[in-house]
């Protein structure tokens, strides 16, 4: 705490300052070896021998000649077919993040507006369907879409995201919603607008800062579910995460291990920038529901 | 707002969440009720110049027959809950009479695969929620402290851990720790024990996969507690250092009062995505020494053979009461405090 009265012992300094690196060290000191290891080849990364040879890059050396390699990345890009998981990936998180939010926001917002109680059950509702493990729920699906013939698409798949991720946009849109002044709306209304246009003309102008947080966590929730993509969809429509899990199974080709390795960093790169512009939003986010409601 | 524009505008979001979460926990439900049909089997006589034999074998026409007719399978009340891969109640009734001590008794229960997988969760849950409420709130304590210009980066590196997609991250995390990687293969060194590995072993296994948990999870209760801190209001801190308050007495009795609803937020957050961990099971290969419910159903559902619906919904079914149970005391001291508002 950054206080004026508040002095601090240079012990509990140093102390503080050797907690947090070795803290850091801990959250990404694996990412950054996973990227360093990707550039090599198998024998180098998963060495019996001797795991410095992960950092000379002594097999990398005999096997292509060079102290890096981009094998991996083409081979699993091409051979394993991951453009073709990642064009999935993509499809898949456009529709879900805009199909997301416009359900989301219209829905929070009469929430948000509503003094019935039953606005208070809905939202309690939510929070348990929040609580449900995504399996449960997958194991309810597989029976009726096989019936349905409706298995494997990627259209089903994107709708089940969608209302799987429902629950924890509309709470956390209801608690942006809760922020903007009721007044505002209420003065729209008698200029004579209707709700829509009220919602539509005046509330969602200043809600964007809501909008692209509960947007992120859609687009995180798309970009990053294993369960119901591995479940749902066909070999042929895999996303990246069932295709990285499909990667480490066939373990009889030697290459496959380093596809696996070389696919986590493709996959979580993209990610990782995201994250790094909109830092503020995520946080924001994940406090919203916590410390103003 | 009207209750006809609140429908309309609720309606869609409505429509999705009663279609995808709310039937299917129905779906699941009905065919909890239900198991897969037996293989139909015919005798074959078979007659050759030694003689005859009869033979049985599976009738493949006839049994698709069966399965067509009758896709949900065969009609079987309560009969999954209680089988051998569920609730077992006839075993447990059998180790009861049969095993002499306690123990012995509580052994035999524990290898049941039900019991195991709830066994596992739980402890998996008890171990994680605490730890993770503990390490986000002294990293967000330390953070805190550290210059504000700083901040920014410090903050993207603590949260690293927990965008990635839990498969992921248990697997940038096997994959040091695996006999070949950096960290298993120096630890081998170090011990000088050449076998020496993480699927040698049960109790590695679930220690390796409650830090995986604690690693994955502590950064979002480090965001919530921060975000928390921000909001301590200054002057009784003040006063409370004139007054001669130690650090210690402080964040007792000033900070961590403060911040309560936050923690208990943090807690529940955390305990009903611990309850559901599965994905690492997956990402360190443990199939083999620990199991979860979610694991169980996932298994039943990726079965090759036939795909077992009705020990998935079983499992699922028993998962929710689970779940239902971890909420109670939350959703029951809403409802007080929403009837005490009114």
């Amino acid at each position: 705490m950054d206080y004026g009265l508040d002095t601090k012992s240079t012990r509990l300094k140093t102390f503080n300052t050797i907690f947090i690196i070795t803290w850091l060290l801990i959250a990404c000191f694996p990412f950054i070896w996973t990227f360093w290891g990707s550039f090599k080849v198998r024998a180098d990364f998963f060495s019996r021998s001797d795991w410095w040879y992960a950092i000379s890059a002594f097999n990398t050396l005999i096997e292509t000649g060079g102290q890096f390699t981009t094998n991996a990345y083409t081979q699993a890009w091409t051979e394993g077919e991951f453009w073709k998981a990642s064009k999935n990936t993509i499809i898949v998180t456009v529709f879900v993040v805009s199909i997301s939010l416009f359900l989301g926001t219209l829905g929070a917002y009469a929430l948000s507006r509503s003094t019935e109680k039953y606005a208070f059950w809905i939202l309690m509702a939510a929070l348990i369907f929040r609580a449900m493990p995504h399996i449960t729920l997958v194991s309810g699906y597989l029976f009726p879409f096989f019936e349905l013939q409706i298995w494997g698409i990627l259209p089903t798949t994107i709708v089940v995201l969608v209302a799987i991720n429902q629950p924890f946009t509309l709470w956390l849109l209801y608690s942006f919603f809760k922020t903007v002044p009721k007044e505002l709306d209420e003065s729209a209304l008698i200029d004579g607008c209707s709700y829509f246009q009220a919602f539509r003309h005046i509330i969602m102008p200043v809600m964007w800062p809501g909008v692209i947080t509960a947007g992120l966590f859609s687009l995180m929730l798309a970009y990053n579910d294993f369960t119901v993509t591995a479940l749902l969809l066909n070999q042929e429509n895999h996303t990246m995460v069932p295709k990285i899990q499909s990667y480490l199974g066939t373990n009889q080709h030697e290459g496959n291990l380093m596809w696996a390795v070389s696919a986590v960093v493709s996959a979580t790169a993209p990610l990782f920038m995201l994250v790094m512009f909109f830092q503020r939003q995520v946080i924001s986010g994940l406090t919203a529901g916590a410390v103003k409601g | 707002m009207p209750n006809k524009t609140f429908f309309w505008f609720f309606l869609p979001t409505g429509l999705a969440m009663i279609l995808f979460i709310g039937l299917p926990i129905i779906s699941t439900g009905i065919q909890s009720f239900y198991a897969q049909h037996d293989q139909v089997v015919k005798e074959v006589k078979k007659c050759d110049p030694f003689g005859c034999t009869v033979s049985i074998v599976v009738d493949n026409e006839e049994t698709s027959k069966i399965r067509e007719a009758k896709p949900l399978g065969k009609f079987n009340g309560f009969g999954t809950y209680t089988d051998r891969n569920h609730l077992a109640v006839e075993e447990i009734k059998k180790f009861w009479n049969e095993t002499e001590s306690f123990g012995a008794f509580v052994d035999q229960v524990t290898n049941l695969p039900f019991y195991k997988a709830l066994i596992f969760t739980l402890t998996y849950c008890l171990f994680v929620t605490p730890n993770v409420l503990l390490l986000g709130f002294i990293i967000a304590l330390s953070l805190n402290a550290v210059a504000r210009k700083i901040r920014g980066p410090l903050i993207f590196g603590t949260i690293l851990p927990m965008i990635v997609t839990p498969l992921v991250g248990s697997l940038v995390l096997f994959w040091m720790i695996d006999s070949q990687g950096i960290i298993g293969a120096n630890i081998q060194n170090l011990m000088n024990d050449p076998y020496l590995s993480l699927k040698s072993s049960k109790t590695l296994t679930w220690i390796t996969i409650i830090i995986y948990g604690i690693w994955h999870h502590s950064p979002f209760a480090f965001v919530v507690f921060y975000a928390a801190l921000q909001t301590v209001p200054q002057e009784p801190i003040e006063a409370a250092i004139i007054d001669g308050a130690s650090r210690f007495q402080r964040i007792k009795h000033i900070v961590l009062p403060h911040i309560y609803p936050v923690v208990t937020f943090v807690a529940l957050i955390s305990l009903m995505d611990n309850f559901r961990v599965f994905e690492p099971i997956i990402g360190f290969s443990a199939e083999g020494s620990a199991q979860s419910l979610s694991w169980l159903i996932y298994d039943n559902l990726v079965n090759e053979e036939v795909i077992l619906f009705g020990s998935a919904a079983a499992t699922s079914m028993m998962t929710i009461i689970g779940i239902a149970i971890l909420l109670a005391p939350v959703l029951i001291r809403t409802w007080k405090e929403f009837k005490t508002a009114r």
